[in-house]
Parts: structure tokens; C-alpha cells; sequence
């Protein structure tokens, strides 16, 4: 009997020494070649624009920057693995988004998928990366159903906001203005009749009308408008000190133009996404000091200006100051939540993003119940960058220019 | 918001969308060719414009003169080289408009695509005579005026050619009746290739001058594209004064609601004057029925 059991050990612990010689070998040899990842964005239609300022430049930066330093760090394996991408264009269209996702998943088999640009497709993508298991990092994407999204999607992460949020943020900060005395407690009102602006626009209402503010013009226009003088015009006569505008890029572009043109120049001007595109800064420069719009960056952070530097090194183009430095943030808690697990186990490095704290860009990253919140919600252009301004009471955030000067022609 | 106003801002939206139709229904109307790509000749030169006047200091106005040639001799060349085999094929019948349909789909993507990878997604902006003008009492933006003015200049002057020279009883004889402008000795597809050229001029005149206002992207062509379908036929397809009436029509149309009811109405509106003037006119203001 104990002969018996002397031997079983013993034979027991050569096995185990053989096995703990081969253990350093055999995963080395298990190796992935590469990571894949799989990206379907928009490259045609009408989210290419904001495809090409906010994801794409963010994507190739990513994958070149770590190729460069020879690949993400997976230590179950011990050495560094390349990331290899395979890329489709969803044509803006969300039916397409979906198929490209699931190729991505099920066909081409690729380890993580990142997802497009906009709120619409990131919401129509969702139901697919949940089936198969993938963590989305959502950043383009701002929707006030998330809280309610991530109860059902384990695999989903919201980076940027609800529309509440930013509405809210900005009538609370309109509100501190208006009791300090600066403004009036009158606001006139447009957006855009699609998902973004509609959002925003029947929470900021809701939020108007708690606060006590009046509601002096309320009106939406449809996608594709090219003229706002009928609108401006009409705000014009209306005797509102704030002017907020929810629209999208190139009709924040024409209500600048059209502003700066009819000389309507009220003492808070906030216009919607486009404001804080590079684009923006090129065509008004200096005459858009003092406008306001939904999101802002820290300068005076040093990664930040690193970032900024390294972006327009990689793409030859300048981030926006709104989604970009958190797209990048975004792929910074994808890196190392990914080195950290050490192996390409989604389900780990989702529950790795779910509960992490990661070093990014924008300072200490930590989701809370799926989604980041710790988010500028409204900047201004002052002295050529637009700087977060509120919420005022986070960490480098300048005080208002208000009333808005003067438009400079 | 008072009368002046209105009737202002109507006129220079109605210029643009006058503008952005009238190279359409010359190629539409007399060379009977659907251009789908029409959209995407009006982009190019925005992006000409853009490289020009952004990295080489030139002014718009310069470019402005430099498309007029150029979007004919490229327009031009696209029916010498592309739709000239496709009229031979089709005997000019109506085959020829599924087929150029086909066709011009196709080089939609072929223009966008090369867009696309010389510039991007992204969209693209410059500003030029974006200064306020004072007009009885009412303040407008100079570039939009001057698109005004060119609208008016172009169809007063292309409908001039077209009533008064020979060269124009030319090109409406093959408009009015291409299987029979023959026997009267025209050539029909040289006159159909000057038509199609022509309103490629237009149309890279256009693009020019929406650039100095519009942001614009390499895949927005589409957009105008469809604007341009809407006045081409409901002014009557072939007409240019047609053109510039319903393009002016729509543009007083949206900004009165805009200005007097509901900015969000601006779609419906366009597209209900659309489909009245389909109903009470089938051929369009201008357009004779059964051609």
C-alpha cells in the first residue's frame, strides 16, 4: 500500500516537474501571430464626415502606435503581439453596420470590434456585439437610454454621455450666469429634427422650465437646411439673451456664418456638434471667441497637448475638442484592460473594462455601471482653444466669457 | 421679421437651388441623359475651389472662371467617352435612359471614390464674401447675393441664347424631337454633347460657388443631386426659365413657412408644392406634355 502510494507520488511529482519544465514552452507556441481587429465605419455616405474627424484618425493612431512598440503586451504568452485590422465600410447605413459586424464576429473571426461613429448605428451594432459576446466601447454615441441599455447589454459601454446630461449641465451652468446677474432668464432655441438634437432639445426644455427660465423660441429644422436666416432672423427679434442651437456639423457651420453675417450677437451663443471640430477653428478663428458648445478640453494638461501633437503628427489633421480625446481615452481602457487580462479572453477583458481603473489621456478612467460620466459637458472658444467650462467645479475648468464679445470680422 | 426680409432670403435660397438645377435640365432635357453623378461634378469643383483658394491664396472668383471650361471640357469628354456608345447602342430611344442611368450610377462612385481618397471624409469649409450687405433695409450676406445675381445673369443669358440664336433653335429642335431634328441636317449628338457639356459648365460653376458658403464633404453630392431632380421637374425638364421659377418657388415657399410658421415644416412644404405641381401641371410649369 505505501509502496503503491510512494510510487503514485513519485510519478505524480516527475509529471508535474515535466509539465512545469514544458509550461514556459508550450503557451509561447500558442502564441497568437496577431491580434485582429475589425472596425466597420462609415467611409461613404452621411457619417463619413464625422467617421473621418472622430474615429478614423483615433483607430490608425491606436494600431500604429502600438505596432510600433511591437504589439500589445500578452503576458500569459510573454511577448508582444502585433495588431492586424480588417476594416469595411458600413455606407452610413445601419443594415450594413450590422452585417459588417456580424462578418466581423462570425466569418473573419477577429478578437475585438470597435465600433462606428454615430449614436443610431452604435445602438443598431449593440444587439450584435451582446449575442456574440464582444465588448463596445461606444463613444460616438450619446443616447439617454444607455442607463437603461446596460442593464440588458452586459457587454456595452457608454463613454460620452446622455443628452440629458448635457442638457441639464448647461442650463444648471445658464442658471449660476442668471443669478449671478450676467443674464437675463429669457433663452431662444433651435435643433436639428433627428435623434442627437431632438434629445437634447426636450431635455433642455425640461430643464429650462425647472429652473424658471422662459422659453422666448422653441423651434426644430430639418437635416439638410442651407439657409438659417429665416431662424435668425426670427431669434433675432426675440430678445433672448441665450441663443442655443442642438445641430449638427454643417449647419453649426452656416448658423455661425449667418450669426457673424446679421450681426446677431447675444451674450450666450451655443451651437452644437461641429463647434469643437478643427474645421471650426480654421473657418472663424478669432471670431469664434466666445461660443459655446457641448463638450471642451483640459489644455493646460500635458498629456492632452501630447495627444494633440501626436494626432496631428499621425493624420495630418487636428482632433475635434469634443469626442476625440475621449475616442482615444476609450482605446487606451481597451489596451490595457486587454494587457492586463494577458490573453485575447473577451469575456475577461470585458469585466476588466466593467471594473478597471486605467491610466488615460484624460487623467484616471473608472466606468461607473457601464458607463464614464467624468466628462466635460460644456466648452468655449477662448483665445483660439476650446476650453471645458462646466462642469465648473471639475479640475481645470476656466470661467465663462460672458457676455460673448463681439463678433471680430 | 419683416417683408423685405423674407423676400430676400426667399430669393437668394431660390437663386442657389435655381443655380444648383439648371445644369441638370440642360443635360436632362436635350441630351436626355439622367446624370446621377450630376451631384458629384458640382462637389468636385467645391474641392477644386477649396485646394485653390485654401493652399494656393487664389480667389474664388478666379476659380469661378477657371470651372466654366473646365466642367464643360470634362462633361464634354464623360459623353464623347462614356454615354456616346450607350446613344449608339440605344438608337437614342428610351432605352437610353435606363442605360445612362446604369451608367452615371456608376460613375457616381467612381467620382466620390477618388474624393474619398483624396480628401477624406471629412467636411470642408473656407469662407469668401461672407460680409453683410444692406438691401432696402435688410441685411444678407454677400456671397449668397452674388449667387442670386449669377442665377438670374445665367438663365436670362442661356435663355437668350437658347430663344434667339441658331445655335439655340439647334439645341431645342433636339430637345422638342430628336428622332426628326436629323432630317433638317443637325447632328444630334454633337448638339447633345454641347447641351451636356454646357450644363456641366453650370454645374462646376455652381459647385464654386457653393463652396464659399456651404460646408461641404466628397460624399454630400448626392444631396444637391436630389435637389436638382425637384426643380429640374417641376419647372418642366429642358426649361430653363422653369428652372429658375420653381427654383425661386421653393426657395420663397421654405422661408416663408420657415419665417411665418414652423422651420421643421420646410421639407413638407417643398415636397407638397412638388407633387401640386405634378398633379395640376404632370409635365412641369414650363413643360409641354407628351413630347
Amino acid at each position: 500500500m505505501s509502496a503503491y502510494s510512494k510510487r503514485t507520488w513519485l510519478r505524480r511529482a516527475a509529471a508535474a516537474a515535466a509539465l512545469a519544465l514544458c509550461a514556459p514552452l508550450a503557451p509561447a507556441q500558442e502564441a497568437p501571430k496577431s491580434v485582429r481587429i475589425g472596425w466597420a465605419i462609415a467611409k461613404t455616405g452621411p457619417n463619413a464626415g464625422g467617421t473621418a474627424t472622430t474615429v478614423t484618425p483615433n483607430y490608425q493612431m491606436w494600431v500604429k502606435e502600438i505596432n510600433a512598440a511591437g504589439g500589445l503586451m500578452l503576458k500569459a504568452h510573454g511577448r508582444r503581439v502585433p495588431i492586424e485590422v480588417v476594416e469595411y465600410d458600413d455606407r452610413s447605413s445601419s443594415e450594413e453596420a450590422v452585417r459588417a459586424t456580424e462578418r466581423l464576429m462570425t466569418q473573419d473571426k477577429v478578437d475585438f470590434v470597435l465600433p462606428p461613429w454615430g449614436t443610431a448605428n452604435n445602438l443598431a451594432v449593440g444587439p450584435t456585439y451582446e449575442k456574440h459576446g464582444y465588448p463596445l466601447l461606444a463613444v460616438n454615441s450619446i443616447t439617454d437610454k444607455a442607463p437603461q441599455l446596460v442593464k440588458r447589454w452586459k457587454h456595452a459601454f457608454f463613454f460620452l454621455g446622455t443628452g440629458a446630461q448635457y442638457a441639464q449641465a448647461l442650463i444648471g451652468y445658464l442658471d449660476e450666469a442668471r443669478k449671478a446677474g450676467r443674464i437675463g432668464d429669457r433663452i431662444a432655441m433651435v435643433h436639428i429634427a433627428d435623434g442627437f438634437g431632438v434629445d437634447l432639445a426636450s431635455a433642455a426644455r425640461k430643464a429650462a422650465g425647472q429652473h424658471g427660465f422662459t422659453l422666448a423660441y422653441d423651434k426644430s429644422y430639418p437635416v439638410g437646411t442651407q439657409d438659417m436666416t429665416p431662424i435668425l432672423n426670427e431669434v433675432k427679434g426675440r430678445d433672448a439673451d441665450v441663443f442655443i442651437a442642438f445641430s449638427y456639423p454643417p449647419d453649426t457651420m452656416l448658423i455661425t456664418d449667418q450669426a457673424q453675417v446679421l450681426g446677431f450677437n447675444p451674450k450666450v451663443m451655443f451651437t452644437g456638434v461641429g463647434t469643437q471640430f478643427p474645421m471650426y477653428k480654421k473657418k472663424f478663428g478669432a471670431a469664434a471667441e466666445g461660443v459655446m458648445g457641448p463638450g471642451g478640453v483640459d489644455f493646460d494638461s500635458p498629456a492632452i497637448q501630447d495627444y494633440f501633437k501626436r494626432h496631428q503628427a499621425a493624420s495630418g489633421q487636428e482632433p475635434d475638442r469634443f469626442a476625440s480625446t475621449v475616442q482615444y481615452a476609450a482605446l487606451q481602457v481597451l489596451q490595457q484592460a486587454i494587457e492586463r487580462v494577458g490573453k485575447v479572453d473577451r469575456a475577461a477583458v470585458t469585466q476588466e473594462i466593467r471594473t478597471g481603473r486605467f491610466d488615460t489621456i484624460l487623467g484616471p478612467v473608472q466606468l461607473d455601471n457601464q458607463m464614464f460620466t467624468n466628462l466635460w459637458w460644456v466648452g468655449q472658444w477662448q483665445n483660439g482653444e476650446f476650453y471645458g467650462i462646466a462642469p465648473s467645479s471639475k479640475p481645470g475648468a476656466k470661467p465663462a466669457l460672458l457676455p460673448k464679445p463681439a463678433w471680430k470680422n | 421679421m419683416n417683408l423685405v426680409d423674407v423676400l430676400l432670403a426667399g430669393a437668394t435660397l431660390g437663386g442657389l437651388y435655381a443655380l444648383v438645377a439648371m445644369g441638370l435640365t440642360l443635360q436632362y432635357g436635350v441630351a436626355r441623359i439622367m446624370n446621377l453623378s450630376y451631384g458629384e461634378f458640382l462637389i468636385a469643383p467645391a474641392f477644386l475651389a477649396y485646394v485653390l483658394v485654401v493652399q494656393h491664396g487664389a480667389s474664388p472668383l478666379a476659380v469661378l472662371v477657371l470651372a466654366l471650361p473646365l466642367g464643360f471640357a470634362l462633361q464634354w469628354a464623360v459623353y464623347q467617352l462614356l454615354l456616346t456608345p450607350l446613344v449608339r447602342r440605344t438608337g437614342a430611344g428610351p432605352q437610353l435612359e435606363v442605360d445612362s442611368i446604369l451608367a452615371t450610377f456608376g460613375l457616381l462612385f467612381v467620382v466620390q471614390g477618388v474624393m474619398l481618397v483624396a480628401f477624406g471624409g471629412n467636411y470642408h469649409s473656407y469662407g469668401y464674401l461672407s460680409v453683410p450687405v444692406q438691401v432696402l433695409g435688410s441685411t444678407v450676406a454677400a456671397n449668397r447675393l452674388l449667387v442670386l445675381l449669377v442665377a438670374l445673369g445665367l438663365g436670362a443669358g442661356l435663355y437668350l441664347l437658347l430663344t434667339r440664336t441658331r445655335i439655340g433653335t439647334v439645341v431645342r429642335a433636339v430637345a422638342v424631337a430628336p428622332r426628326f431634328a436629323p432630317l433638317v441636317g443637325i447632328d444630334v449628338r454633337r448638339t447633345a454633347a454641347l447641351a451636356f457639356g454646357l450644363g456641366g459648365a453650370l454645374v462646376a460653376a455652381c459647385g464654386v460657388l457653393v463652396s464659399m458658403f456651404l460646408p461641404f464633404s466628397a460624399t454630400m453630392g448626392t444631396m444637391f443631386a436630389m435637389k436638382a431632380l425637384i426643380v429640374v421637374i417641376m419647372g418642366g425638364v429642358g426649361n430653363l426659365m422653369g428652372c429658375l421659377l420653381a427654383g425661386l418657388l421653393l426657395g420663397f415657399a421654405e422661408t416663408l413657412v420657415a419665417s411665418f410658421v414652423d422651420p421643421g415644416l420646410t421639407l413638407a412644404v417643398n415636397y407638397a408644392l412638388f407633387l401640386l405641381v405634378l398633379l395640376l401641371r404632370p409635365a412641369g410649369l414650363f413643360g409641354r406634355a407628351a413630347r
